[in-house]
């Protein structure tokens, strides 16, 4: 019943999806505003019927359906009512029915919101968002349908993969990324929609830039929270390994972010407009490689947990939308013409240019070690796989240099500069580099990487925190009083502006975390036997014994282990074994001790439950916490920066470029 | 894309700025591609030197000398009745295909399930003393793999999945 209820859903919004999709196209060549309306009407359908057929998965899941095809396959009765809600992507058919989800989502929203502006691109982004709306629909529709019936129907299921059951990150991790990686489909509609018409005006600057930076928030996040899973459950102690999975949604990041800065020169002089449309369009279509790299099986880690036929489908997808893009950028690239030039070389324009090139090399990187291997074993099917140490050698110094720009950029004016100016920008700063690195080899770093990076960020931050308040000080110049200046200055008008400060700050406390924590880190391995104690980067290990407990879902051995600094009493850490229902082998889930100073970190390689015996390894790491934490606030930054500010509505009217002749501006 | 056209500047002058911008561009073109070239030539270098080789037993022997000091993911079979205690975390044993073996000599902690007719994989490398040498053993995670019917040898592919599938980093 509900599965043919769900298949019905399934194909109405297919059609839904695809004839909106042709009078979005239909209605930007012939310019008809009824054509736009219906397009329009049909992007609404299409988001009911999908959002629909995702709440009857939902409702089929919770109450236990079995002759629904995916619920049968990762349904179960004993296991929590969190983990059955979340069943819906934690396998390959229920992920692509989310991702349409999203979708649908992301469509309605869109098209609303954008309702009677820009109404000469709204015509074609539909178009694009439905197109690819379309696509998605028909995989759900055949290769990975989710609503097969089964029959006869089976009493109870396996339960979702354990490692998804493993911890609660798991569960909020995949929706932001979906959230991500599916949003990037509207950025791309917009850019699409600007080379068919061949015109990237000032006024559809706006929603391109806003439909990129939400999506760019969930993906940061997303890639964080997957981060920190890792190292929360995984038990190697670290968070990032370059794993393709992990590369998958590292790369369209780079290209966003990259956009997202080419964009402001596009805004501010009228120059980079081709560079920036085709960062938009990188960025989609590395989000649709990435998820035939995560959802085809053609690579194995430890974070892909579905492999099915299918990756074909995908393939062919990407490459439809790789000839697509090609096309429209070599025959419309040139119709986007510059209104301005590159001033000079010390300007804040070239920066963002570095910045650019710079964002560029670092996805090469990632991409040629994460693709290099699937290429050799298509070629002559040897299998290998690229060592970190190539992304360790090639990405830390480009990453070194990114920070360096981002202290220089902020600090130099936008088009020409003095060399005066240029000197009283840039020395000063100097200082303050100096200052934290003598900090941090006074904290016994001695790694030569390590020490720059808190150099640059040093340099970035006397930048960062200088340009972040200037609104303020400029104000309390005039006589304004601290906190009217703040408020006015910083929270009512230029949110913008002090959001894109806060992301920068985030992010260089992000680099200098990542860099010490991973060049400082010290790694033990210990035998214990029960009652015994032992030292260990600076903490009194006590192993107080070995218990077995048993859950609904699955048992565990626990071992017991108090942690002591001086002689006294700091906490107590539970590593444990976990053993899953239906899963051969055991799982550790490794315990940790965080401070802000650093995180004690314990794993179990193996405890003997008879004997009262374990062997641990113990990873000692200062500063990781700040990692999470700084990406978070990376997101928050962002979020600021994005909610419209009184100023900002009144600038929209301002055009402060020229539009081209002949040009109406519909927004 | 930082093409113009000046409209009020006088005649000569355009000339001449057109001819000096084409000679920026050229040369930014030039330094671009040498950027380019220079990077290529860095990241392949910098693959070739890193590339890790999943093989199997048979895998390693066929490869000959090429197997001593490359990066090597050795997937097999703990052969039964060859696990030796070193002393300390260090373990000795023998791992197998369907046709070959070879012993090799870790210090890393075994994991939980460690034992012997159990799939596991090994990084590190084959040394001239005639052993494989290793910091790091694993047992995969994958529970889509099924464990081989005992005796017999493990198929191709799933020791490819599970060379494959078995954590990264700590490298």
């Amino acid at each position: 019943m509900i599965a043919a209820l769900g298949r019905i859903l399934i194909l109405a919004s297919l059609f839904a999806s695809a004839a909106g999709a042709l009078l979005g196209f239909a209605a930007g060549r012939s310019r008809s505003l009824d054509g736009l309306n219906w397009a329009r009407r049909f992007a609404y359908l299409y988001a009911g019927l999908i959002i629909g057929a995702a709440f009857l998965m939902e409702y089929a899941l919770l109450t236990h359906d079995f002759s629904v095809g995916y619920v049968a396959q990762v349904g179960s009765r004993s296991v929590p009512t969190w983990v059955t809600i979340v069943s819906l992507w934690s396998s390959l058919e229920g992920s692509i029915l989310f991702w349409g989800f999203v979708l649908g989502a992301y469509v309605g929203l869109a098209t609303y919101f954008t309702r009677g502006k820009y109404v000469e691109y709204q015509p074609d982004a539909i178009g694009v968002w439905l197109s690819c709306a379309a696509f998605f629909s028909f995989l759900i529709a055949g290769p990975a349908n989710p609503f097969l019936t089964v029959s006869p129907a089976p009493l109870d299921g396996p339960g979702p993969n354990a490692l998804l059951q493993n911890h609660v990150l798991m569960a909020i991790h995949p929706p932001f990324l979906y959230l991500g990686y599916v949003g990037m489909t509207i950025p791309f509609g917009f850019a699409c929609a600007a080379l068919l018409k061949g015109r990237l005006g000032h006024g559809v600057l706006k929603p391109l830039r806003e439909a990129l930076m939400l999506p760019w928030i969930f993906l940061t996040i997303a890639i964080m929270l997957g981060g920190w899973w890792a190292y929360e459950v995984l038990g190697w102690g670290g968070y990032w390994a370059w794993d393709p999975v992990e590369n998958a949604s590292l790369l369209p990041w780079l290209t966003a972010t990259a956009a997202l800065h080419s964009i402001m020169v596009v805004e501010r002089r009228g120059i980079l407009k081709g560079w920036t449309v085709t960062l938009v369009q990188a960025t989609f279509l590395l989000v649709i490689l990435g998820t035939f790299m995560t959802r085809s099986g053609v690579f194995n880690s430890v974070h892909s947990f579905t492999q099915s036929a299918i990756g074909p489908t995908i393939l062919a997808f990407l490459a439809v939308a790789l000839l697509f893009c090609i096309g429209l950028l070599a025959f419309r690239i040139d119709k986007l013409e510059s209104e301005g030039r590159m001033e000079g070389a010390a300007s804040r324009e070239a920066m963002f240019l570095v910045n650019n090139l710079l964002f560029v090399l670092l996805t090469f990187t990632v991409l040629i070690g994460t693709v290099f291997p699937l290429i050799v074993e298509a070629l002559n099917g040897k299998q290998m796989s690229v060592g970190r140490p190539y992304f360790d050698s090639m990405v830390i110094p480009i990453g070194a240099v990114l920070l360096f720009v981002l202290g220089v950029g902020p600090a130099l004016p936008w088009g020409r500069a003095t060399s005066e100016q240029v000197k009283k920008a840039l020395l000063p700063p100097l200082a303050t580099a100096i200052v934290f690195a003598a900090v941090g080899w006074f904290a016994n770093i001695r790694s030569f990487w390590t020490l720059l990076t808190i150099a640059f960020g040093g340099y970035a931050a006397h930048v960062t925190l200088g340009q972040m308040f200037l609104p303020m000080l400029q104000r309390m110049k005039r006589g304004e009083a601290a906190t009217t200046a703040f408020v006015e200055g910083q929270l009512s008008r230029g949110r913008r502006r002090f959001g894109g400060y806060i992301v920068h700050a985030a992010v260089m406390g992000a680099f200098i975390a990542i860099a010490v924590s991973s060049s400082m880190r010290q790694q033990t391995e210990l035998h214990f036997t029960k009652g015994q104690t032992q030292k260990v980067s600076g903490f009194d290990l006590t192993f107080l014994g070995a218990d077995q407990r048993s859950e609904p879902h699955r048992t565990s051995i626990v071992g017991r282990f108090a942690v002591a600094r001086d002689g006294k009493p700091v906490t107590t850490l539970e590593p444990r074994m976990n053993q899953y229902e239906g899963m051969r082998e055991p799982i550790g889930t490794p315990d940790v001790h965080t401070t802000a100073g650093g995180d004690f970190y314990l794993a179990l390689s193996n405890i003997d439950l008879t004997n009262q015996t374990t062997s641990i390894t113990v990873y000692a790491a200062p500063l990781v916490v700040w990692i999470w934490i700084s990406v978070v606030v990376m997101g928050l930054g962002a979020l600021f920066g994005l909610v419209p500010s009184r100023r900002r509505a009144a600038a929209a009217s301002q055009v402060r470029e020229p539009l081209p002749e002949g040009a109406t501006e519909t927004a | 894309m930082t093409q113009e056209t000046p409209t009020e500047t006088p005649a000569e002058t355009i000339t001449e700025t057109d001819r000096l911008r084409r000679k920026t561009r050229r040369f930014m073109f030039g330094a671009f591609g040498v950027a380019l070239l220079a990077f290529g030539v860095i990241a392949a270098s910098g693959i070739n030197n890193n590339l890790v080789y999943y093989w199997t037993p048979a895998d390693l022997r066929a490869n000959g000398d090429k197997a001593y000091g490359a990066n090597i993911r050795l997937g097999g079979m703990v052969a039964k009745g060859s696990i030796k205690q070193l002393g300390g975390s260090a373990v000795e044993f023998d791992v197998k295909d369907a046709t070959h073996v070879v012993r090799v000599k870790t210090t890393s902690v075994p994991p939980q399930m460690f034992r012997e007719n159990i799939g596991v994989v090994i990084e590190g490398t084959m040394t001239r003393a005639g052993y494989f040498e290793s910091n790091r053993l694993m047992v995969s995670h994958n529970n889509e793999y099924k464990a081989p019917e005992k005796g017999h040898p493990m198929d191709r592919k799933e020791l490819e999945r599970m060379m494959k599938a078995v954590e990264q980093g700590n490298s």
